[in-house]
């Protein structure tokens, strides 16, 4: 059995006998899945080690409001990974910081090579700059960008081809770019 | 807050946590939605007047058949999607699959209708109302659907919304039908359809909005 395995197996166990109301199964729990996360975060975020913490326990707060929603005898590793990434995508929405948006699109990941402090303000923002977007770049952007749908999910959701969104997405990120430069 | 103590206070909430909560929220929005529709509908509409007629033919059973098909697929589709790393599976072909067979339907009855007669049959007599009084009915189930989602964890919101919205969709149409006297495939096929489907794109719309967490 690899680790990988071995610990899903060992986890799941857990977390069932916590759910059962087990508070030392729930501990025990936590604590794996705490170093778990953060070695996964450590090697997906290693531009922002810094943040690596805060995002581990914002997962695990999501993890402990949500464990309503795992159903015992499902696999364990799809959910965590699944809540995992949508508080990641939840924080790179939030920082997505204005050199972001002039880097490559194709890279989630380094939205996070550069930081910002002022996290609401850049929130603000691009609402404000993709509000003026024409539907076919802002939805793919809003789909792809800031849901973390997939291109095909965004193609499938707008009725527009993948093609038609990655070019709307690259288009209206270099459009709000502009207008970023324009501003200052 | 250093991660350890963050752990030790999670820990302090531990206990019995409820199960099959995803089902429970889901069955509390259809029956919420569904009684409160039915009511809308009784004092708003009524009935349409000869159902006791009506009853006896194919057609009408077909007509709630075929919204409470799409509620029931996109109620599981919802669902699936409340729980973070749930697989669609079949999901989204059972939500398409009353749609497709609803399309054929209103195929072969237009081949088969006079060609002076197609418009009529798209038409009917009440189109102009359809639309408007089916998403009226689904305000409800529409409202109990993201009350149940926002209890629970959707990680791909627009797509949550699009099925909770087909879910409130299919329910206003399926209630509907009790008071619309139409009784042809083709009208069904373009206004029930656009009734249910507009649903389903103000979920897709309002989900990112609605649903975070």
């Amino acid at each position: 059995m690899e680790a990988a395995e071995r610990a899903e197996k060992r986890m799941r166990d857990l977390m069932v006998r916590a759910l059962n109301g087990d508070a030392v199964a729930y501990g025990d729990f936590l604590r794996d899945l705490t170093a778990h996360l953060r070695a996964f975060l450590r090697k997906r975020l290693y531009q922002h080690l810094d943040d690596v913490e805060d995002i581990t326990q914002e997962v695990l707060l999501a993890v402990h409001k949500q464990r309503h929603t795992y159903r015992p005898g499902e696999p364990l590793t799809p959910w965590v990974h699944a809540i995992a990434r949508y508080k990641v995508v939840d924080l790179l929405r939030s920082r997505s910081s204005r050199e972001a948006l002039h880097d490559s699109i194709d890279d989630e990941m380094q939205l996070f090579a550069h930081s910002d402090q002022e996290a609401g303000e850049a929130r603000r923002d691009i609402a404000k700059l993709m509000k003026h977007l024409p539907d076919r770049h802002r939805l793919p952007i809003q789909h792809v960008k800031l849901d973390g749908l997939s291109v095909a999910e965004a193609a499938q959701l707008t009725g527009m081809s993948e093609s038609a969104v990655k070019v709307g997405i690259h288009r209206g990120m270099k459009t709000m770019a502009a207008k970023i430069e324009g501003s200052q | 807050m250093k991660t350890e103590s963050m752990i030790d206070v999670l820990m302090a909430e531990a206990g019995p946590v409820p199960r099959h909560v995803t089902e429970r929220r889901f069955a509390s929005a259809g029956v919420f939605g569904i009684a409160l529709a039915t009511a809308m509908m009784l004092v708003a509409f009524g009935l349409r007047p000869d159902i006791e007629s009506a009853a006896l033919l194919p057609m009408f059973w077909f007509k709630l058949m075929f919204p409470a098909a799409i509620a029931v697929a996109a109620m599981w589709m919802a669902a699936r999607l409340s729980r973070p790393g749930a697989r669609m599976g079949f999901a989204s072909i059972a939500v398409a699959a009353p749609f497709v067979i609803l399309w054929l339907m209103a195929a072969v009855t237009l081949l088969n209708t006079e060609p002076a007669a197609r418009v009529d049959s798209i038409l009917g007599n009440t189109w102009p109302t359809c639309v408007p009084e089916i998403a009226l009915l689904a305000l409800p189930a529409f409202a109990a659907t993201f009350w149940a989602m926002r209890g629970l964890a959707p990680t791909r919101l627009a797509l949550a919304g699009a099925a909770g919205g087909l879910m409130a969709g299919g329910i206003g149409a399926m209630i509907y039908a009790l008071r619309c006297p139409e009784m042809e495939a083709p009208f069904l096929a373009v206004w029930y359809v656009a009734g249910i489907a507009a649903n389903g794109v103000a979920g897709a719309l309002l989900g990112p909005r609605l649903l975070r967490w």
